[in-house]
């Protein structure tokens, strides 16, 4: 928004701007153009160009492959229990961080950051040193006749570890700032804790929880480096769309590996889309509701 | 309830917090504490001898290195793609602004044999390259090519609000009094955004030091010298050498945590110093 303020101001009359000279900023953007051009935009040309490459009919045979479909099968399976518990998981956190005061707090912020600094193949590396054969809870669990560690169970909590921080750190900034008054409001007016949630808490986060699910989800769909390590890349059994993206291209299949890839392509497009739909969605609301209770501080204040 | 701070007529606290430490113990903390456990085991010496074996240290080498030409990469260009996104306007603006979060939404695999392939002796840009005698795929200019996009968003999204709060009041006083385009940037604005710059600058150190999917197909992979290390605990656990692939994930965590420990450092420094900013401002109004 300040950005039309400030053109607005710069095309008015009398006014100096405090601005690059013309030169410069054509300078300036068209380095950026090249930039996001050769770095982000290039990949996706390539990724879509090399999947077509041998035409529509050869795309559709790579992507309906058996193995191929046992992939997209895994990986909906381990997205559909991964991301309902991290949903739950967020919600919780972000309730307790946003709506109370307590000891800890910060830290409990930092826990949550965690899976954001640690390398995916070191957090797979840690549910193999707690399940997998060698471990302690090896022999138990061979006892038992539980595999773990390369099988889908090792895959799941995986992932599960690598995309829990997602939906919490978008809802935790999101209903911080939204405070807790309207929450207040309807309990003092007589609603049940259920019902604040249900009619108050969740309409009011909706959106910010949609991109956080999506966000979730195209990360718990293209995690590699962790799944990786506990999948043991058993074709057909324990292999997700990426693991078979990296068979596929190992054996010099290009064209049916980038067909696989250009699905995540895909779903990552459209994560960025839900993101700016959400954003402008966010930006009109807090026009909306904004005018009504800053009314008075914007006359005053400024 | 001993930990709560002050009284809410809000309910669930017990409920939330004890489920979200629940979980975070379960997913995370578990596991990691094995690892520190596992790596317990191992004596000084034998953890010395295997994080000081040279293909280890050659990794770590070059993990640190391009990572940190990768961030400064992400540096220059980040704070260059959130000025020309905050101040000017271009046509498809908007678009530029949501692909810059697509190296965050990208499976790293997919990008990763993207990459490989635009860089390769004979992909788009690699054949650029090629007669001029530099081989971009397959050398340590390759790792660093991932890892700068890997890292793009992180400076991009720190610097990007910051600047968008920035009064231009402040610039069009340091005009007025006299200083130059120039001055005024390298002076009034760049102190104001260097908190952040910097905080995203390590948090796109951070996330390559530890980056796989991205890297595995574009670096190569040969001992000494492309091998990132990621890589060399994978290749460990391939080998049944748990001792050792535990031995160097445990140094990894070490510096991951310190990284987190600067990087919220950081946020805090940016944090009190944006306020001191925005109360000055009040004051001053």
């Amino acid at each position: 928004m300040s950005v039309n303020v400030i053109s607005k101001r710069e095309n008015s009359p009398g006014y100096t701007p405090v601005g690059e000279p013309v030169g410069i900023q054509w300078l300036l953007t068209g380095i950026a153009l090249l930039f996001v051009g050769v770095f982000l935009i290039l990949p996706l040309v390539a990724i879509f160009g090399q999947a077509f490459a041998k035409g529509t009919a050869f795309y559709m045979a790579a992507i309906s492959q058996p193995d191929t479909l046992a992939a997209i099968r895994l990986t909906l399976l381990t997205a559909f229990i991964a991301v309902p518990l991290n949903m739950v998981f967020g919600l919780a956190a972000a309730w307790a961080v946003a709506r109370f005061d307590f000891r800890g707090k910060n830290f409990l912020i930092t826990l949550i950051d965690i899976p954001f600094a640690i390398s995916p193949v070191v957090s797979g590396l840690m549910y193999v040193l707690l399940f997998g054969r060698q471990s302690w809870l090896g022999p138990w669990l061979a006892s038992v006749d539980l595999k773990i560690i390369f099988a889908v169970p090792g895959i799941v909590l995986a992932t599960v570890l690598v995309t829990f921080p997602f939906i919490a750190r978008e809802l935790i900034p999101l209903m911080q700032a939204q405070g807790s008054e309207e929450e207040e409001a309807a309990l003092v007016l007589g609603a049940n804790g259920r019902q604040t949630f249900w009619r108050v808490t969740l309409p009011n986060i909706k959106w910010g929880l949609l991109y956080g699910v999506i966000l979730c989800n195209a990360r718990a769909m293209g995690e590699f480096g962790a799944v990786s390590v506990v999948s043991g890349h058993i074709r057909g059994l324990t292999n997700t769309i990426p693991l078979q993206v990296e068979i596929l291209y190992n054996e010099y299949n290009f064209t049916a590996a980038f067909a696989v890839a250009s699905l995540l392509a895909l779903l990552a497009l459209v994560t960025l889309a839900v993101k700016s739909a959400v954003e402008w969605k966010s930006v009109h609301l807090k026009q909306e509701t904004g005018e009504i209770k800053n009314g008075n501080c914007n006359s005053e204040c400024k | 309830m001993i930990l709560k701070k002050q009284y809410s007529i809000l309910p669930g606290f017990g409920l939330t917090l004890g489920y979200a430490v629940f979980y975070i113990s379960l997913v995370l903390l578990a596991p990691l504490a094995v690892v520190f456990l596992k790596a317990a085991t191992l004596s000084w010496e034998q953890l010395w001898n295997i994080i000081t074996a040279p293909r280890v240290l050659a990794s770590f080498r070059l993990s640190i290195g391009a990572s940190l030409a990768g961030a400064l990469i992400n540096a220059v260009f980040g704070l260059l793609i959130a000025w020309v996104l905050v101040r000017y306007s271009f046509p498809g603006k908007k678009i530029i602004d949501s692909l810059v979060d697509l190296p965050f939404a990208m499976p790293t695999a997919v990008a990763g044999i993207a990459l490989t392939s635009i860089y390769a002796e004979k992909g788009w840009i690699g054949s650029l390259f090629q007669p001029l005698g530099l081989k971009i795929a397959f050398t340590p200019l390759g790792v660093i090519i991932a890892l700068a996009f890997i890292g793009l968003p992180f400076v991009v999204r720190t610097v990007q609000p910051v600047l968008q709060d920035f009064e231009k009041e402040i610039e069009e006083a340091a005009a007025s009094l006299g200083a130059n385009r120039w001055q005024t940037f390298r002076r009034v604005v760049l102190p104001a955004l260097t908190p952040s710059w910097l905080t995203g600058f390590a948090l796109a150190f951070a996330r390559s030091l530890g980056e796989y999917g991205s890297v595995v197909f574009i670096a190569g992979n040969m001992p000494l010298r492309t091998e990132i290390v990621p890589l060399i605990i994978i290749t460990k656990l391939e080998q049944f050498d748990y001792a050792g692939a535990t031995a160097v994930a445990a140094v990894m965590l070490v510096i991951s945590f310190t990284l987190l420990f600067v990087i919220n450092l950081g946020q805090w420094w940016s944090r009190k110093r944006y306020f001191v900013v925005k109360g000055a401002e009040r004051n001053v109004s």
